[in-house]
């Protein structure tokens, strides 16, 4: 899951910022090959499990091609309740995190530059930790509500956050998560547009705190936003270690859990989680390009 | 950095106006408290539990908590060591393979003058870099298992070619690895300005002493920088792992997973913990070396 630390929207913007080095004009041929032999020995490594995937989900040996892995997908069971888990608790994630980040963002631009380094430093720790073990802490502490506060309010707490048809605990261990993308697409965003002389010129203007960000400053951020929403969305969907180890049941578990009966099915179902993670991070590049394109000023680092 | 907002007006300075200048301050303030609060309940108090559990023991008789290092040294030692070294091979492993082929993917883009390949091969980078987890095990399940599409045209079992294996996996992470270098080494081979090149070669040097001398020194932060993202990424993957090989090959990830889940004696969550806590220290001192590089390479990427 670290995996995702550099974003397809940094990506745009270092595809939109450098134009490719034309020096390259003398050069003999002999790079020339080798670098196609290169090209074309990683292509065929990233291609070929994608490809074989495919056919090996069309291709029953001794029966030809049948699309049944596919069409059967919609009956099988568990498959709707995992994958609408998995969108809900994915919808949660985003909400929350956002809501967490995006006024302590903008209050570190304005008016409290000591926080920045605590509030970055916060944000990014989640990276150093392996959802492993964030995980093995969490069940520590759940485990303390049957252990010692049986009697107490916060048990009813405890219950409710472990809810089987909406584990809200998975809702919060994936914001911790998504803090460090959530944090830097916000920062990068924010780092785009001079927030303090765009609230000011709002304020003054006699606009209100709300109107001033909800107006304002969140139609700037736009694409940012969709940036950190998409990294949530894709992360949420493809969590697999915390979701297990605390015994819920959202898409990537129940791919899992259908391998050893419908092989055919669990490889169907990777192939089509990776068409739609890879047409979300299509359009957060898409969104990206377009915000570096009209805010020529924007700087990456 | 620093906001106008705040900075006091010389009006209010005098007088006792000056509290309500300072308003803003305060108020500014609690909007990042929601942050701060969620993040110490939510990520402090787990980090908190494993660290107290695992240097820890409770007397399951009187109740008594009292210090202990014996969890953390039995993390140290035989299968759990065993896991410990696994996957830190592993992860040193692929993370050297993955970081040379990506500079080399890297390279190949940068120097080829089609937009279109460098578009194409860093929007796939950055889809690639992202596809970890089950799906790619079964992916590759599909493709090199036993009865895999690849396994089978090739006869690849005749070779004893297992995927289930240390081996097998290192060919799945490499999958999302060599995406994840080629994504921090474009920008760093961009910023080797043509220019320095043209200049070494006015001034006779061969393109040997130009790589042993400016090019390389220019790149190692990134490059190594890479190579301990790549190590960290490897280090703490899991969900691979556990649906491709599921115990056959010790890592630190499947074992706590173990530990977790009661596949093991009772009374070794609290050895989970030391484990998880062995996993905390390797990576902190991984990113303890990543951050410092990162600072240091970004001066030459503009």
């Amino acid at each position: 899951m670290a995996a995702m630390t550099p974003t397809a929207q940094e990506t745009a913007a270092v595809e939109a910022k450098s134009p490719a080095p034309d020096v390259t004009r003398t050069r003999r041929r002999r790079p020339g090959i080798r670098r196609g032999l290169v090209l074309g020995l990683a292509g065929a490594y990233f291609l070929v499990p994608l490809v074989a995937s495919f056919v090996f989900t069309v291709h029953v040996p001794g029966q030809g091609i049948s699309f049944d892995a596919y069409t059967q997908l919609l009956s099988a069971d568990g498959f709707t309740e995992s994958l609408l888990l998995s969108l809900g608790l994915a919808a949660a994630t985003i909400a929350l995190s956002l809501l967490l980040a995006v006024p302590a963002l903008i209050a570190v631009r304005l008016g409290s530059p000591r926080l920045r380094p605590v509030i970055e430093v916060m944000c990014m720790l989640p990276l150093v930790v392996p959802p492993i073990a964030l995980v093995t802490g969490i069940t520590t502490v759940l485990r303390w509500g049957p252990e010692h506060l049986s009697r107490t309010p916060l048990y009813q707490t405890f219950i409710a956050v472990q809810n089987e048809k909406f584990p809200v605990v998975l809702v919060l261990a994936y914001a911790v998560l998504a803090l460090p993308f959530v944090y830097r697409s916000l920062d990068a965003g924010l780092r785009a547009i001079d927030v303090p002389t765009l609230v000011e010129a709002a304020r003054s203007c006699g606009a209100s705190w709300p109107y001033t960000v909800v107006r304002i400053l969140l139609p700037n951020l736009r694409s940012s936003l969709a940036g950190a929403a998409f990294l949530t969305l894709a992360l949420v969907l493809g969590e697999f270690t915390i979701a297990s180890l605390l015994g819920f049941q959202p898409f990537a578990v129940w791919i899992v859990s259908i391998s050893g009966a419908q092989a055919r099915m669990s490889v169907a179902v990777s192939i089509l989680s990776l068409v739609i993670t890879w047409a979300l991070l299509l359009l957060l590049s898409r969104t990206g390009t377009a915000s570096a394109a009209s805010a020529p000023s924007r700087k990456e680092s | 950095m620093s906001a106008p907002t705040t900075t006091p007006h010389p009006t209010g300075t005098a007088g006792g106006s000056t509290t309500r200048r300072r308003r803003r301050g305060p108020r500014t303030w609690l909007a990042a408290l929601p942050l701060l609060v969620f993040t110490a309940l939510c990520f402090g108090i787990p980090l908190g539990a494993l660290i107290f559990g695992a240097v820890t023991r409770t007397d399951s008789g009187s109740g008594v908590t009292s210090l202990t290092g014996e969890h953390v040294a039995r993390s140290l030692q035989g299968p759990y060591l065993g896991s410990l070294i696994g996957s830190v091979q592993l992860s040193v492993l692929t993370a050297l393979i993955g970081a040379v082929l990506g500079v080399l993917i890297a390279q190949a883009v940068v120097t080829s003058r089609s937009q279109g390949l460098r578009s194409a091969a860093l929007t796939a980078s950055g889809v690639l870099a992202n596809f970890g987890g089950v799906p790619l095990a079964f992916a590759f399940i599909a493709t090199l298992g036993i009865s895999g599409v690849v396994t089978q045209l090739a006869d690849l079992g005749s070779l004893d070619w297992d995927l289930y294996s240390f081996t097998g996996l290192a060919v799945v992470y490499l999958y999302f690895l060599i995406p994840l270098m080629v994504l921090v080494t474009v920008p760093a081979l961009d910023g080797l300005r043509p220019q320095w090149r043209e200049a070494a070669q006015n001034a006779g040097a061969t393109p040997w002493q130009f790589w042993r001398h400016v090019g390389l020194p220019v790149l190692a932060p990134s490059l190594l920088g890479g190579f301990v993202l790549l190590f960290g990424t490897a280090f703490a993957a899991h969900a691979t792992a556990a649906a491709l090989v599921g115990g056959s090959v010790p890592l630190v990830t499947l074992k706590i997973a173990d530990a977790l889940s009661g596949n093991v004696l009772t009374g070794q969550e609290n050895v989970a913990l030391a484990l998880g806590l062995d996993m905390i220290l390797i990576a902190g001192l991984v990113m303890a070396v990543y951050l410092p590089l990162q600072r240091r390479s970004a001066r030459w990427l503009r």
